[in-house]
């Protein structure tokens, strides 16, 4: 536990030559896969459905960005156009972000950094998968035959009553999904609650798992409600019961509130693992402690609580009430304090490190840089006055790109490469990461810094085509998405690379705590060969001093 | 490539300074994050031999007063912003009054002289004008960014915006809820005209009638007469039941007994549930669509519901008549 850094040599002596018995080559038929309830397999049966589903996402993107290139646009027509970005926005949501980091690292983390055997209801846990599994391939199966074109946040009475396409059938997908949802939020806090090994008290936990608690608590609260709301649509489209339909009798406004009300704490669902994993590296590559624990942990819990009263904020000028406005414009605000104190401690950790520069790291430097202007911009949003102006414009569509895709897709390809050699039993190239991170920053910010500027000047969201004054812009924007795509190809490759020719990887290739790393890599199917006991605060690296004076001692140059 | 957006308001100037205050505070933000990010990853890279010493101990200290500062900022910031819209909610009493129906994928407008326009809008600068709109069919969003001014167009009931265009010049006017196929050619043009020119504009644009005098007709072919009277003036031994002589016209007469139009508009209506309503047009919209629901007191609810029955640019011609209908009958 107290080594730091280690040196090639004893990383090439702790490499291990002959493989043993592990997760991964104990048992190789399909069936030993497709029936697994080791929480470890699952994990990597869902890191293969979202990299599907992130990629299908991600073409529809980039053919809209394609299209923006000019005025009139450029290879698709209005119709198809809007198709497209439904198709994006679902995908990406529902069968990306949501799930993404939880049901990948989270799953697979989970057991190990509590030192127990599996989660708790390892069925449960497969039965969530293929809940999933249904659901996502009945929406893209929908998507793929025609889509819909409603946008991903399904607004009546245009869904309902004038859209033509697929609605009901992904509607059902995600519903079917919703349930995925619920059942691994209900795993992961049973298993925090309950499988904790000794000694692992709440304040001896990493901000991973607290995170990761956080998150399922949204799961549980909020999916159920977006599952009532989609029913109501289905019976509303179906059997015209009018629930949103003015001319049924019902409100249009309604459906926004219930929608919102799942839909915002679901942006907190997508942000707050992210949060987490940067909150593990950013020590392990500082060989420091973590800043402020306590204000960090927390932070999650109340991240997670106001997230449910802030939902308003969608609506400042759709026609609510001037109190509700104030209300929630207050209430906004608040939210994103908890978030700048996070930022505030990660810089704080950073403050007398021992900083390396590994692949992880920079994803994770990239992500505190992407999330504060995401969170930033998200201010004058949440100001109600600028948000007259700034409503359903390209700014809207910039700040939660920031967040969502700036920040919460940095985090995951950082806990990725990161947990990379404990997963595969293989180290990344370390060049290649180093570069594909960078590359993902520079086409990031090349891509949607220039929409903040559209969104100022008015171009409204969802224009298959626009004034021709808007075209510079839009033009920087699809140049970024290009290098943005090319970048997001790279982990792909030599990732998969890896899988066969990396170099081994020893059982703790980055010197750091955390009970994941005491085990082998990639860990046997039980995980632990005993039950691990804890006996100290997570992120316990010496202090600068004895670091210091250990270099001091042995003489060491760099 | 043009980066400015004219103030094209009153209101414009003061969101832009709102806006460049957001802005600023979030360049000192990103300065000192990037910057203490630089200078940390340099200064403290793991080959550096700086001697770190001991570290920084009471963490709290720190976490108390960046909390502190980030609450008081994001207060200031919130109270300043809801300020401002708070004035944006507020159409002064004398603004002019012009209806606004968005469709699949049109803007039709309606001007008190009874000219109609679609997809453009002209407005006189300097005046307050407020929009008065809905929707035939889905959830629009009119949007004029060189107003800095957007508000949802629901159907189903009238949602206002007002303001004071200061500027004459041609505008783009924008839906921003998406709305279907050809959301994206929802557009027009907002202009703004001088006085001189706006009266200009309003004598040379063909109108057959004003709005009131086209709602008075509506308001025999639909019915309502037969019930309310000829002229709004109510029905059998409802109050104002029988016409003022001075009216000069004789109410045709109805044989249901039904409240009295006259003066109606803008004057408070005691409900059969005690509560008392401000008829404005709202109140006169759902009273057609959903008699049932606001029932004036000491009367019984026979009449008929409209919805569905009348059109959205009937209503509001409707509408304008009643409200024609001033204390004294029509002027």
């Amino acid at each position: 536990m107290s080594d730091i850094a280690l040196t090639p040599q004893e990383l090439e002596a702790s490499t291990i030559r002959e493989r043993p018995e592990n997760y991964l080559n104990e048992k190789l038929s399909l069936a030993s896969w497709l029936l697994t309830t080791d929480h470890k397999r699952i994990a990597l049966l869902y890191f293969a459905s979202i990299t599907v589903f992130f990629f299908i996402g991600g073409a529809a993107a980039a053919l809209m960005r394609f299209n923006l290139l000019t005025p009139d646009g450029a290879i698709v027509s209005p119709e198809t156009y809007n198709r497209l970005f439904t198709m994006h926005g679902v995908v990406m949501v529902w069968f990306f972000l949501v799930p993404a980091v939880p049901v990948t690292l989270g799953n697979f983390m989970i057991p190990l950094m509590i030192g127990a055997r599996d989660l708790a209801f390892p069925k449960i846990n497969l039965m969530s998968w293929y809940l999933f599994m249904i659901g996502g391939v009945i929406s893209t199966w929908a998507l793929f035959m025609g889509g819909l074109d409603t946008g991903w946040t399904f607004y009546t009475p245009l869904s309902s009553a004038y859209a033509r396409g697929y609605v009901v059938p992904v509607a059902v997908g995600i519903f079917i999904s919703g349930f995925s949802s619920i059942a691994t939020g209900l795993n992961f806090m049973v298993t925090i609650h309950r499988l904790r090994a000794p000694g692992m008290t709440w304040y001896r936990m990493p901000v991973f798992l607290w995170s990761l608690y956080a998150t399922s608590v949204i799961y549980v609260l909020a999916t159920p409600v977006l599952a009532m709301t989609l029913l109501l649509l289905a019976f509303e489209t179906i059997f015209r019961i009018g629930v949103f339909d003015p001319t049924l009798g019902g409100d249009p406004v309604l459906f926004q509130h219930l929608f919102w009300f799942y839909s915002h704490p679901a942006v907190y669902i997508m942000i707050l693992p992210g949060m987490g994993v940067v909150s593990e590296i950013i020590p392990v590559f500082s060989r420091r402690q973590i800043f402020g624990y306590k204000f960090v942990v927390w932070c999650s819990v109340s991240i997670a609580v106001i997230s449910f009263f802030v939902w308003g904020h969608h609506m400042f000028v759709a026609g609510t009430s001037l109190y509700s406005a104030i209300i929630f414009s207050l209430l906004s605000f608040l939210v994103s304090i908890p978030s700048a104190i996070k930022v505030f401690n990660w810089i704080g950790t950073l403050h007398k490190g021992f900083i390396r520069f590994d692949a992880p790291m920079i994803y994770a430097l990239g992500f505190v840089g992407l999330f504060t202007m995401g969170g930033l911009t998200g201010l004058f949003l949440a100001s109600l006055a600028s948000d007259v102006a700034l409503h359903d414009t390209y700014f809207v569509v910039a700040h939660f790109h920031y967040i969502m895709v700036g920040g919460m897709v940095s985090a995951f390809f950082g806990g990725l490469h990161y947990w990379w050699p404990k997963i595969t039993g293989r180290m990344y190239p370390e060049m290649w990461g180093r570069v594909a991170a960078a590359m993902i920053f520079f086409g990031f910010n090349l891509t949607f810094f220039p929409q903040f500027i559209l969104g100022f000047l008015g171009m409204p969201r969802r224009y298959s085509v626009y004034p021709p004054e808007f075209q510079v812009l839009n033009v920087l924007s699809s140049a970024g998405a290009t290098i943005l795509a090319v970048a997001y190809l790279m982990p792909l490759f030599y990732l998969g690379w890896s899988l066969f020719w990396g170099q081994r990887a020893p059982a703790n290739p980055w010197g750091a705590t955390g009970l994941e790393w005491q085990t082998q890599s990639p860990p046997r199917t039980e995980n632990f060969t005993s039950t691990p006991v804890v006996t100290e605060a997570p992120y316990n690296y010496p202090p600068p001093e004895a670091i210091q004076r250990e270099k001091v001692e042995s003489g060491e140059h760099v | 490539m043009n980066l400015s957006l004219p103030e094209a308001s009153a209101n414009a100037p003061e969101t832009d300074a709102l806006i460049g205050a957001l802005l600023l505070l979030s360049l000192a933000v990103l300065a000192l994050v990037f910057g203490l990010m630089l200078l940390y990853v340099i200064r403290y890279r793991a080959g550096s031999r700086i001697d770190r010493g001991k570290l920084a101990e009471k963490s709290w200290r720190f976490e108390i007063s960046w909390t502190a500062a980030t609450l008081v900022i994001f207060f200031g910031l919130f109270l300043w912003g809801a300020d401002l819209y708070v004035r944006l909610f507020e159409p002064p009493a004398d603004a002019e009054k012009i209806y606004i129906i968005g469709k699949q994928w049109m803007w039709k407008a309606e001007h008190p002289g009874g000219q109609r326009e679609i997809d453009t809008l002209h407005v006189p600068a300097n005046r307050p004008i407020e929009l008065l709109m809905t929707s035939e069919d889905v959830i629009h969003d009119f949007s004029v960014p060189a107003f800095r001014l957007k508000r949802d167009v629901l159907p189903g009931r009238y949602e206002s915006l007002w303001f004071r265009a200061d500027t004459p010049g041609t505008y783009h006017l924008f839906c921003d809820q998406f709305c279907g196929t050809d959301h994206a050619r929802m557009v027009g043009d907002i202009i703004v005209l001088s006085g001189p020119d706006f009266r200009r504009w309003l004598a040379e644009t063909p109108s057959s009638e004003d709005l009131a005098d086209q709602g008075q007709d509506l308001f025999i072919r639909y019915g309502c007469s037969g019930c309310h009277g000829g002229n709004g003036a109510g029905g059998l031994s409802g109050p104002g039941g029988t016409a003022p002589e001075s009216l000069g016209r004789s109410p045709q007469g109805g044989t249901v007994r039904a409240p009295s139009l006259v003066g109606l508009y803008g004057s408070p209506v005691p409900l059969s549930d005690g509560s008392v309503v401000i008829a404005d047009d709202r109140y006169i919209r759902d009273s057609i669509l959903e008699p049932g629901s606001q029932i004036v007191a000491s009367f019984q609810n026979v009449m008929p519901s409209f919805a569905g029955q009348i059109s959205e640019e009937d209503l509001v011609k409707v509408i304008a008549y009643i409200k024609s209908l001033g204390a004294g009958g029509r002027s």
